[in-house]
């Protein structure tokens, strides 16, 4: 564990002074994280107006946006979106939500800033490589933000982009010249990116801890962040192969993924013999994998949150919760047919699939239970991280049970591509993942500005979004039993129209919390700047970000060196200062109240 | 410079152990850690190249096999020759340390390395020239499509070596950091695993045409 000091103190010889290898390009890992969670609010208010649009298209088919028209005069003539300008903006609502926000924020955000400084490094293990991933983000979101503005408009194949729509090019509709072009160019930047990042994140970690630092004293989220590298390492690897073969297709004339004889555009391609069916297996190789990239770094600060707030360890320890994890990273990698159960996949190819499926549920309930139990008999201090901690608790297990169905290639039949699956995956992936991050922001805020954020604008905010997002995405679950399908933009003359009022109902719910998020807006720019001073250490938590100065200066602990003495979870300990003893602490742990 | 990650010459040890673990992995070496890991993720990609490989091949129908230009069983052998020269020049660096010389040292195996990767990358130009003269393009059949894309990406991955090398020689330079997690050793980890690659994607491709 004993760290080289000559490699530790190597990278901060003297702060930056200029502007712009200060905050610009700056390779200070707080920074560069401040510029990860910068893009993803900015990608989160981008998503969001984009599914504002969406929604009021769906509950009143006829009403027109001007802003829309003005946007994209072919798109949204007079207003009115034209069933492709929908798709178009499902995919980027899709992309940008996916990738630049829930794949950002909690994972290079939050992990940037905070595991160097959770595990007593002065900074990522290589940090030039961390400052290139950030701008190469930044490149793809500004790609992906481009495909808005050219003529041709966003592409409209989904944030999956199924060949052989998005393979043929502009035959297949608005959006799959240029559009498509960029979105993969875009996807390609954010690939290459992640990849880098996760060699930064497992490097650090492996090797970079300060001296007591054992595996078995790193926070959970940590580990969230560890395990979450090492799958990003092997999944983003596979989606640069799957990307490059569809540009290929797109763009070099080959037939990887496009069969012969198809007629677009009265035209036959110029392809021959590809198999659309080889993207989605390799597509969904990563985008299984994908969807624990989101949610195990937010089980990881939730981990983290948690027990701050709740005054005792998790049920279990740090081993139970990570072996978890670490079981979840491993079964996501071999589940990913059962995206595929009704692409024509043979009975038993699907039962190899949905059996692995039915089993990861396993170590997921684990987690919830080791948290719910955790709260058994705890003195819980119902701060708003520790509500939105609880808060994803709800609706990560609300989205799991609709798990249970799609598991299982007979009721996934019925359900495969309805509103059921839109509901189930922004219940687990989306919402879960945003009130992680919400947590995450509440919780570290005072750390990474010096100030607390207001806690009654908080709980307002919290209040309204936990009900507000059942308000949308339950009413889905019923909108998918009952048949109706995703990803159309109207139903208007058809057997659906009788769900045209649960439609409305979940437009409103979106429109009321997304007004409710500029709270959290408002909440976080005020704060900045007129916030309640905060101390160094105001939850009263344990781990070595709380050792040091709010914000942390650029070596993160003012040129000293930590030494761990215990593990991240050390609360309701009797005989000590408070009720805790923080990890560097030397003083011994002393048996636990009650124990 | 620390002892923990640069060990120092053992005064008793022998000369032939004392070169084997100066050149030897030290623990916490984050460069170290890291290209194992690179190697660890392209793995991942040429397995997914190869699992695709093998489904269009069964699935299209339309896959025509040609033969694969002999001169490609000459570039394995300058590929994996490179490796050797690579290995020599580690050593003599590793040595030369030891007998705590200070003068520039002759890195003639260095660039000999340099000169059979280029040697290497010119060879496998050869062969695109070749299946261009037989017809063979990257559109004209997927058989064609996979041999310019396995020899293609291979090829970027090899010149991200040679960049390697440059920066790993360019940085032993400036002092004798040769030992474990030095800049050339981590370049050498990769440079013998793009000649691993090499030779089981000549395998792929040689049973699949």
């Amino acid at each position: 564990m004993e760290q080289a000091p000559a490699q530790a103190l190597r990278h901060h010889p003297a702060p930056p002074q200029n502007f712009i290898r200060k905050y610009i390009f700056s390779i200070d890992h707080k920074v560069i994280g401040k510029q990860y969670l910068g893009l993803a609010l900015l990608s989160a208010f981008v998503g969001m107006v984009l599914s504002w649009a969406m929604r009021i298209h769906l509950g009143w088919p006829d009403a027109s946006i001007p802003l829309l028209g003005r946007l994209s005069p072919n798109g949204a003539p007079g207003g009115v979106m034209t069933p492709e300008y929908y798709l178009s903006l499902m995919t980027m609502h899709g992309t940008i939500m996916a990738f630049f926000v829930l794949t950002a924020a909690p994972l290079s955000g939050f992990g940037n800033y905070f595991l160097p400084i959770q595990v007593g490094a002065e900074d990522m293990a290589f940090p030039r490589i961390n400052m290139s991933s950030f701008w190469i983000t930044f490149i793809g979101f500004i790609l992906a933000a481009l495909t808005f503005v050219i003529p041709d408009g966003p592409p409209i194949s989904g944030w999956t982009a199924y060949p052989p729509l998005s393979a043929v090019g502009p035959d297949a509709g608005p959006g799959q010249g240029w559009g498509q072009n960029l979105w993969g160019l875009s996807i390609a930047c954010f690939t290459v990116a992640s990849l880098l990042g996760s060699l930064n994140f497992l490097a650090t970690t492996l090797d970079m801890r300060t001296k007591g630092m054992t595996l078995s004293r790193l926070p959970i989220s940590v580990w969230g962040w560890f395990i979450t590298a090492a799958l990003g390492l092997l999944a983003f690897a596979v989606l640069l192969p799957c990307a490059l073969l569809l540009i290929l297709d797109r763009l070099a004339g080959t037939s990887f993924y496009i069969p012969g004889g198809l007629v677009l555009a009265d035209r036959v391609q110029p392809h021959n013999g590809g198999s659309p069916l080889l993207f989605q297996h390799l597509f969904w190789f990563f985008g299984h994998p994908e969807v624990y990239l989101i949610i195990l770094p937010a089980f990881g600060i939730i981990g983290h949150v948690l027990p701050t707030f709740i005054r005792k360890p998790l049920l279990g320890g740090w081993k139970v919760l990570t072996a978890c994890m670490m079981l979840i990273a491993l079964l996501s990698l071999v589940v990913w047919g059962h995206h595929m159960f009704v692409s024509g996949m043979s009975p038993y190819s699907a039962m190899l699939f949905s059996v692995p499926t039915m089993f990861i549920t396993i170590p997921s309930i684990i987690a919830m239970l080791i948290w719910i139990f955790s709260l058994y008999g705890a003195d819980i201090r119902f701060s708003t991280p520790a509500l939105f901690a609880l808060g994803f608790l709800s609706l990560f297990i609300s989205g799991g049970i609709g798990g249970f169905f799609l598991a299982q290639p007979s009721t996934d039949s019925y359900l495969h591509a309805t509103y059921f699956v839109v509901g189930h995956f922004h219940f687990t992936m989306g919402i879960s993942a945003v009130f992680a991050i919400f947590a995450g922001f509440y919780y570290w805020f005072p750390k990474m500005t010096g100030r607390m954020m207001d806690e009654t604008l908080g709980k307002i905010h919290f209040w309204a979004s936990f009900i507000g997002m059942y308000g949308i995405f339950m009413p889905m679950h019923f909108l998918g039993f009952a048949g109706h399908v995703r990803r159309y933009s109207a139903l208007v003359d058809d057997y659906l129209v009788p769900l045209l009022g649960t439609q409305r109902f979940i437009s409103i719910a979106a429109l009321v919390v997304g007004a409710v998020q500029m709270l959290f807006f408002f909440n976080f720019i005020w704060s900045y700047f007129k916030g309640k001073k905060a101390a160094e250490n105001p939850w009263e938590a344990t781990t070595l970000e709380w050792e040091t100065t709010s914000p942390p200066p650029i070596d993160n602990f003012g040129g000293r060196r930590l030494t761990v003495y215990h593990g991240p979870m050390e609360y309701n300990v009797a005989g000590s200062r408070g009720d805790y003893v923080m990890q560097a602490s030397p003083e011994p742990a002393a048996a636990r109240a009650g124990d | 410079m620390s002892s923990v990650i640069y060990p120092q010459p053992a005064a008793d040890a022998g000369a032939a152990r004392a070169v084997r673990s100066a050149s030897r992995p030290a623990k916490a070496v984050p460069s170290y850690t890291a290209i194992w890991l690179v190697v660890g993720s392209i793995s991942m990609s040429f397995a997914a190249l190869t699992s695709a490989l093998i489904v269009r091949q069964d699935i299209g129908m339309d896959w025509k096999p040609f033969v694969l230009p002999p001169i490609l069983y000459l570039n394995t052998l300058v590929l994996l020759a490179s490796s050797v020269t690579l290995e020599v020049a580690r050593k003599e660096l590793a040595a030369t340390y030891l007998r705590s010389e200070t003068r520039p040292h002759p890195r003639k195996w260095f660039y000999a390395t340099l000169a059979l990767a280029l040697l290497f990358v010119l060879g496998q130009f050869l062969a695109w020239r070749n299946l261009a003269a037989q017809g063979l393009f990257l559109a004209t059949n997927p058989s064609s499509s996979f041999f310019y894309l396995f020899t293609g990406l291979h090829g970027l991955h090899v010149f991200g070596g040679v960049l390697g090398l440059l920066y790993a020689n360019h940085r032993s330079m400036r002092g004798l950091r040769f030992a474990a997690g030095g800049p050339l050793n981590v370049a050498a980890v990769y440079w013998h695993f793009m000649a691993i690659l090499w030779v089981y994607l000549l395998l792929i491709l040689r049973i699949r045409m």
